[in-house]
């Protein structure tokens, strides 16, 4: 057990050096809710589906993706309002989420995830008898 | 090595744009000093960068989820001009805890160097990145001079 927080604590301050040495951006997202779940929409320009990494720890849900950009030999900067290539962002998911379930998508550098709610969680309609 | 962030990321760059960004977030756009005519307010949909080596000028248009079809890109000597739309996909039985996604139609105008060849613009869409590729002309380039 105490071996198993160490490793975590570890874990975490190696990706605060990572983050603190190479910025990362943070991708703009809609969230939505439905009946059958939560829609969340990330856009991350240049991210393709194989360096796109969506992992779930606990009820933790964190995106990370780096952006690949063709450049050639020699090129030098004249104007950038982008200044890095990694995307990375987490949420906080709750219970009623099944997250072994989550559907992704990656289509023109936009990340639509899926997570649907536990079926017996679904909001059921509540009759109202009338006495 | 070259990444990415050895070329748009340097160090002054940064903490001036840094600055640039802070006194922005503070004061709003037109507090600091004279702004370029044609710039736009700290992350505007599409951002972009611009890079340039001795044969092109390369434009990275960061701009997701876009049907390339409804881009109009145009160069008017030096300066590109590019509109757009985009249109988002919204449910209609959901209800939004964020909306932070970009919806509706965009201009930027950007001016390049002045030595581009306005006939000589190739353009790519992949996920999610524009890629414009200008030529620079013949005359302009670095020659190498022999001494004899």
């Amino acid at each position: 057990m105490v071996q198993k927080t160490n490793l975590k604590t570890a874990e975490s301050r190696n990706l605060r050096a990572r983050s603190e040495e190479e910025p990362s951006l943070i991708p703009p997202v809609d969230i939505c809710e439905d009946a059958e779940g939560i829609t969340l929409i990330a856009d991350m320009p240049g991210v393709s589906r194989e360096r796109l990494n969506i992992q779930i720890d606990g009820d933790n849900l964190l995106l990370d993706g780096a952006a690949a950009i063709d450049m050639p030999e020699g090129m030098e900067a004249l104007f950038a309002e982008v200044r890095a290539t990694h995307f990375r962002r987490s949420f906080t998911l709750s219970r009623e989420l099944e997250t072994e379930k989550i559907n992704a998508q990656v289509k023109n550098g936009v990340l639509t995830l899926k997570i649907p709610k536990r079926a017996e969680l679904k909001p059921r309609k509540i009759e109202v008898n009338v006495g | 090595m070259w990444s990415f962030r050895t070329r748009f990321g340097g160090d002054v760059f940064d903490q001036l744009e840094r600055m640039r960004r802070e006194m922005d977030q503070m004061f709003g756009d037109w507090s600091v000093g004279p702004t370029a005519i044609r710039s736009v307010g700290a992350g505007t949909y599409p951002q972009i960068n611009v890079g340039a080596s001795e044969e092109q000028v390369d434009v990275y248009v960061f701009a997701a989820g876009l049907d390339p079809k409804s881009l109009d890109i145009s160069m008017q000597q030096n300066l590109l001009t590019i509109t757009g739309e985009r249109k988002l996909d919204e449910p209609d039985n959901a209800d939004y805890y964020r909306k932070e996604r970009f919806t509706g139609s965009f201009r930027r105008a950007i001016g390049l160097p002045e030595d581009v060849d306005p006939d000589k613009v190739n353009a790519t869409y992949r996920d999610g990145v524009l890629h414009l590729v200008v030529l620079r002309r013949e005359a302009v380039k670095p020659r190498k001079i022999e001494v004899k």
